[in-house]
């Protein structure tokens, strides 16, 4: 598995796309110090990019490698190897290139900025490490799409409406869905609302350190803990680690009884 | 100019008749007098009683002549929780440099460490006053100055704590450089006109770090109130004057760094408010000018519940707040101008520093928040932004003609 996984992860290395995305991120990052003169705002801004484009490029990056090694798939499962460490170490190989463009492509920047010295940093870097687990999650549910349609066409257009329903449409019947029934008590079911999506999670996670002060505006005592102590923190994590594992597993498990 | 100078004369004279005819009792647990008790009841008007080191143990002590009382090393006057500690009947009582601990809790009197009944003239100043139930009380009183007071409570509950320092249908009172922590209120004011507060600190109380209530033409300025249950509260006051203070990091549900209710024709100028569930609250209060002021990082900068009409914001920083203006109404009497908002995303063609497009503060998100507040855990979420967006272009559900039309492209500085 490691093999395939170094094999997937420098060849990403020496791809255009990896490079791309580096230069986009070091680019994003210099321009946004460069205007705003601010880390803290700054990283707010950061953070409204990371949660919607770090899952769009997951996906789109993930479908598209996948229909591409196409070809390199088939030359290694003519070859006597585990079938799950091949898929594996692929997954791996695309997550952790993205995932390294995405943390040096920002980090750069804002450590040449100052970052070390500010007390943004803690913020920042609980940024980097949800933009991280966005990636992993994005290309896991990307593999999956990819896995189950044979179809490029097909499967680059599930991958995009996958992302478009859990970075916007799932928030609109959220809300409508929270304003039709106000008039229950609704805490529990904005909380589990936000477990089952990992961008409104990752938002949260972030929410919690930026905007801590309004969340803890509203009364509700289940608001209170989760948001209040660090109980909310660490459920959030813990599902994020569950949003990785579970579309992993089904990778695995899709790879044992797929035809080729 | 004859009369002038023999003005002086006789003056100068009564002053040093005074000084000469008044003598300074020493207490200490070697001298001739043990108690303040005994010592207050041997002095004649304006002597000063000198208190040595060391521990008495004495409550319901009255000091019914015009005295000065001195403590040396801050001596310790011990109520052993039986009652009130001080209490002050006379004109022109200076209390300086003593150590108070142990006020007796009741549920029927409000038992001070020092009260002030009835009195004109009064200086309390370097006490410091710790396990209190109420801390300085200040009764019908007035042309009092209280300074460089340290007040250190233990309040667990609101029902069984008292206010740090206490001013009632007392006018004219100075207080400053005092710190107050942990009591119920740390300043509070009812009935208390023309009192000035300036550079005290009041943090960690359970209810408010400054209360006032029917209090009209007061100051308070450069004071820092940090870390209470609920902020300040500024009630049913007219012409109150606000400058330079700053608000901390007041964190809860019905947490503000400052409420105003009914206050009319106050100026709120120069204050900072630090990461505050909600800034300012303002429910019926009218022509207030807010001028100069920081809002920073608070969840809301300002709240405004109803029946505010003719109040002006001008000038003020609004930083990286999570909403910076909620609206209840679809009617707006306000005034915003020339604020700096760090949410303006408007562009400055001509370069005279004021944005080209009105500033539209607030967003239909606050509006649905206001409504279902659970929808909280969408704030700035992607979709929250596209609604927000489109209000801004038409709006419906927020007041129409609430706009800054002339937004500043940098911070203002003054």
């Amino acid at each position: 598995m490691f093999k395939i996984l170094k094999y997937s992860f420098f060849d990403l290395m020496r791809s255009r796309w990896s490079y791309v995305y580096f230069a986009f991120y070091l680019l994003l990052g210099i321009v946004l110090l460069f205007l705003n003169n601010d880390l803290s705002k700054a990283v707010i801004t950061l953070m409204n990019v990371i949660i919607v484009l770090v899952p769009l490029i997951g996906t789109i990056f993930g479908v598209m490698y996948y229909y591409n090694s196409r070809e390199f798939t088939e030359l290694l499962l003519a070859q006597p190897l585990k079938r799950p460490s091949i898929f594996l170490g692929q997954y791996l190989g695309v997550a952790l290139s993205l995932s390294m463009s995405l943390i040096l492509g920002l980090g750069i920047p804002f450590i040449f900025y100052g970052l070390l010295k500010s007390n943004a940093i803690w913020d920042f870097s609980l940024l980097l490490i949800t933009g991280a687990f966005l990636t992993f999650i994005f290309t896991a549910l990307a593999f999956n799409i990819a896995m189950s349609n044979e179809n490029k066409i097909k499967g680059f257009g599930y991958a995009i409406l996958l992302w478009l329903f859990l970075a916007i449409i799932y928030d609109g019947l959220f809300l409508m869905t929270l304003i039709m029934f106000e008039d229950y008590p609704l805490d529990k079911v904005s909380l589990i609302g936000t477990m089952l999506n990992p961008i409104d999670l990752s938002r949260t996670l972030i929410l919690l350190k930026l905007d801590i002060s309004a969340l803890l505006g509203y009364t509700g005592a289940v608001f209170k803990q989760f948001f209040g102590t660090s109980f909310g923190l660490i459920i959030s994590f813990i599902m994020l680690i569950l949003w990785v594992i579970l579309p992993v597993l089904r990778i695995l498990f899709k790879s044992k009884r797929k035809d080729f | 100019m004859k009369s002038l100078v023999l003005h002086i004369i006789l003056c100068l004279s009564l002053l040093t008749s005074s000084i000469s005819f008044s003598q300074t009792i020493e207490v200490c647990d070697s001298c001739s007098t043990t108690t303040l008790k005994n010592a207050i009841a041997k002095a004649n008007p304006f002597d000063t009683i000198s208190i040595k080191k060391g521990t008495y143990k004495e409550y319901g002590i009255k000091v019914d002549k015009p005295l000065t009382i001195i403590g040396e090393d801050y001596p310790v006057i011990d109520g052993e929780l039986k009652g009130e500690v001080i209490t002050v009947i006379s004109d022109n009582v200076t209390i300086d440099g003593l150590f108070v601990i142990n006020v007796g809790t009741s549920y029927t009197e409000d038992y001070a460490a020092i009260r002030v009944r009835k009195s004109k003239h009064f200086v309390i100043q370097n006490v410091v006053l710790e396990k209190l139930f109420f801390g300085i009380y200040i009764e019908k009183s007035s042309y009092g100055k209280l300074y460089h007071n340290k007040i250190i409570g233990d309040a667990k509950e609101e029902y069984n704590s008292g206010n740090g320092i206490q001013l009632w249908y007392s006018n004219h009172i100075e207080i400053e450089h005092n710190y107050v922590e942990h009591v119920r209120d740390g300043i509070y004011l009812e009935f208390s006109d023309d009192c000035l507060i300036k550079n005290n600190v009041s943090a960690e109380n359970l209810r408010y770090g400054l209360h006032f209530m029917f209090s009209n033409n007061d100051i308070y300025q450069d004071n820092t109130f940090e870390n209470n249950g609920a902020g300040v509260a500024v009630m049913f006051s007219k012409k109150i004057k606000m400058y330079n203070n700053i608000f901390k990091e007041n964190w809860g549900t019905a947490s503000y760094g400052m409420l105003l209710k009914e206050i009319n024709d106050a100026e709120i100028i120069g204050n900072t408010f630090e990461e505050n569930t909600i800034g300012i609250n303002i429910e019926g209060s009218n022509r207030i000018l807010y001028k100069h002021n920081n809002f920073k990082k608070n969840g809301w900068a300002v709240k405004v519940r109803g029946a505010c009409y003719t109040n002006r914001f001008i000038e003020n920083n609004f930083l990286y707040n999570s909403f910076d203006i909620a609206y209840n109404s679809k009617i707006n009497d306000n005034v915003f101008d020339r604020n700096y908002w760090s949410n303006y995303t408007g562009y400055d063609l001509d370069k005279d520093g004021i944005g080209d497009v009105p500033y539209r503060p607030v967003k239909l998100f606050s509006y649905i928040v206001n409504r279902t507040p659970e929808t909280i855990i969408l704030l700035r979420s992607l979709f929250i932004d596209i609604i927000d967006f489109s209000e801004k272009v038409s709006p419906v559900f927020t007041p129409d003609n609430l706009l800054d039309h002339n937004p500043q492209t940098k911070k203002v500085t003054w």
